[in-house]
């Protein structure tokens, strides 16, 4: 206990008053400057794009994987392992040499698709994307195994077509872990630093993430500009790490 | 049913209708129908157009999100010749920050090796007030940035911070130092060995345990023979996780260490100082060390993973 308490709990403690120390206006006032505005703002639409294609991928993922038997089945299951030990400094710079202007894919993209994709938000996106893949499938693939299978049959026995069943039987029964792992996702990407670094580059109010900006603000040591996005990190991810533990505390007393 | 694409006969171009097989010759139909049982054994009524449906988009979304990269990396390692994947390997700096990477990642290991365990005992077999806390502070770091972690600890060990008096009195320097780098990594992988163990510790029940203390086991005795041996698989996957998270940890040893060459750069920060100064090819082989590094952990962890009895798959 007094381990964690001084391991995790004492650090936090320390850096919410020293973001306070200028008082509440001094912290709003850190905030709201244009360039850790856009900083924050950068961060939560980038993960929010994220969390939508990762809650609709990942979810057909644990499913593919759970229900049907396929050539690279087991292949797939490692692949969905691999964001996780790979470090994410790495997965930037595959991501640059895949995505970048001489990259494979980059310099196609730029010519047909008229758009960058690295020092750019969709770079961000992609690269919030693999680091976060496991995370759903994660969550949804042991519930989808312990489902009790008889209410599926019993909805396609009465005539219900595939899609209606997924809808109205399988969806209901993993919305919750589908969306602990959404949260957990998100909270995860919203203090992604590596990758980002690598793939959006530090370009102040286009390309600069939150966590980006703490870095450049703590070199520059302006230390009421770091601390207070600090704290804002903190809060989110706080109040994220709070939902997913009470969404597994519903899941653990609901049966289904 | 693991068959190349091409070989597998449940896969036949008329989706395994039955009106077809009048049609097939005898060894054909055999493996249609052996295919037929098997399904039927699965899943009586989906037809293999549906499941394609499915497994098409994620198979391809999987290759173009994760191994395209992958391999993308593999070929800019080589675009200067086979040399050039040694590049890193043979530049003793990059050897130096590798050498301090798993140095920090054997300390770290062997401190979570112990707390993680007794953390996961307490979170499991107690209960007090403020458990749930507990419960969430461990897994906050999983989400706080990392670049945040070594901020704080700056903020708590740097010039003017409520703890430097302590380590000024210890001797030890923190800010831009070893310590303050294995502090960084071991807050942020605090979460892998706990959140390992507990569902094996849930799992394994009281009833071994209370057993051994009937018998007339001491606490430790009942621990080191009894809970212990089943745990066993848990922590090691648990430390594996958190072995290559310790590897590939940057941002909170990039503010807490300062990257200095030769003193505080681990791998990933060679990786960082060598795209700063465009020696590409020595960034790109240094990231394939570094990421054939995770691949081996993850390949282990999978070997792992089959021999514990855990209901994942």
């Amino acid at each position: 206990m007094t381990y964690v308490v001084a391991l995790v709990v004492l650090p936090l403690a320390v850096i919410v008053l020293d973001a306070l120390r200028g008082g509440i206006t001094g912290f709003l006032g850190s905030i709201r400057a244009p360039l850790p505005w856009h900083a924050l703002k950068l961060t939560l639409w980038t993960a929010a794009v994220m969390v939508v294609v990762n809650a609709i991928m990942g979810t057909l993922t644990a499913y593919a994987l759970v229900r049907f038997e396929f050539p690279g089945r087991r292949a797939l299951n490692a692949i969905v392992d691999l964001p996780l030990a790979i470090p994410t400094l790495v997965t930037g710079v595959m991501l640059v040499m895949l995505y970048g202007p001489q990259g494979a894919l980059g310099g196609w993209v730029l010519e047909h698709g008229g758009f960058r994709v690295i020092f750019a938000p969709p770079g961000i996106v992609l690269a919030l994307l693999f680091i976060t893949y496991p995370f759903i499938v994660r969550s949804v693939q042991p519930v989808l195994v312990d489902m009790d299978r008889s209410s599926e049959d019993a909805a396609a026995t009465l005539g219900a077509g595939p899609l209606t069943v997924f809808r109205h039987v399988t969806l209901p029964a993993i919305a919750l872990p589908v969306l602990s792992g959404a949260l957990l996702s998100f909270a995860r990407a919203v203090g992604e630093f590596g990758a980002i670094v690598i793939v959006a580059g530090n370009i102040p109010l286009h390309t600069q993430t939150a966590a980006v900006y703490v870095l450049g603000e703590v070199e520059s040591e302006n230390r009421s500009g770091s601390s207070a996005m600090s704290v804002v990190l903190i809060g989110l991810a706080l109040v994220l790490t709070l939902a997913v533990d009470l969404l597994h505390r519903r899941a653990e007393t609901d049966e289904w | 049913m693991v068959t190349s694409l091409g070989a597998d006969p449940c896969l036949g171009a008329d989706g395994g209708r039955p009106e077809a097989f009048r049609l097939r010759s005898r060894r054909e139909r055999s493996a249609a129908t052996r295919c037929e049982q098997a399904s039927a054994r699965r899943r009586p009524h989906v037809a293999h157009w549906r499941k394609w449906l499915v497994v098409g988009p994620v198979l391809i979304y999987a290759c173009v999100l994760v191994l395209a990269p992958l391999s993308a990396l593999l070929v800019g390692a080589c675009s200067e010749g086979l040399g050039g994947l040694f590049a890193a390997p043979a530049d003793p700096a990059f050897l130096r920050a590798l050498w301090l990477t798993v140095a920090i990642g054997a300390v770290v290991l062997a401190v979570h090796a112990a707390s993680g365990t007794v953390l996961a005992w307490v979170l499991v077999r107690h209960q007090f007030r403020g458990k749930r806390w507990l419960d969430a502070a461990v897994n906050l770091p999983f989400a706080v940035s990392p670049v945040v972690v070594g901020y704080m600890l700056f903020l708590l060990f740097g010039r003017s911070g409520i703890l430097s008096p302590l380590a000024q009195r210890l001797g030890v320097q923190v800010v831009f130092a070893v310590p303050g780098m294995v502090l960084a990594t071991l807050f942020v992988t605090l979460p892998f060995t706990v959140r390992e163990l507990v569902p094996v510790l849930r799992a394994f029940g009281t009833d071994q345990e209370e057993a051994a203390s009937t018998l007339g086991a001491s606490g430790w005795q009942t621990f080191r023979s009894v809970t212990l041996p089943a745990l066993r698989w848990g922590l090691v996957y648990g430390m594996t996780l958190t072995f290559a998270r310790a590897l590939g940890e940057f941002g909170a040893v990039l503010v807490v260490g300062g990257g200095i060459e030769g003193r505080t750069e681990t791998a990933t920060l060679y990786v960082y100082r060598a795209l700063d100064e465009r020696q590409y090819v020595a960034a790109y082989s240094a990231a394939l060390v570094l990421g054939l590094m995770s691949l081996l952990l993850v390949a282990a962890t999978e070997l792992l993973k089959h021999r514990t009895p855990r209901a994942e798959e």
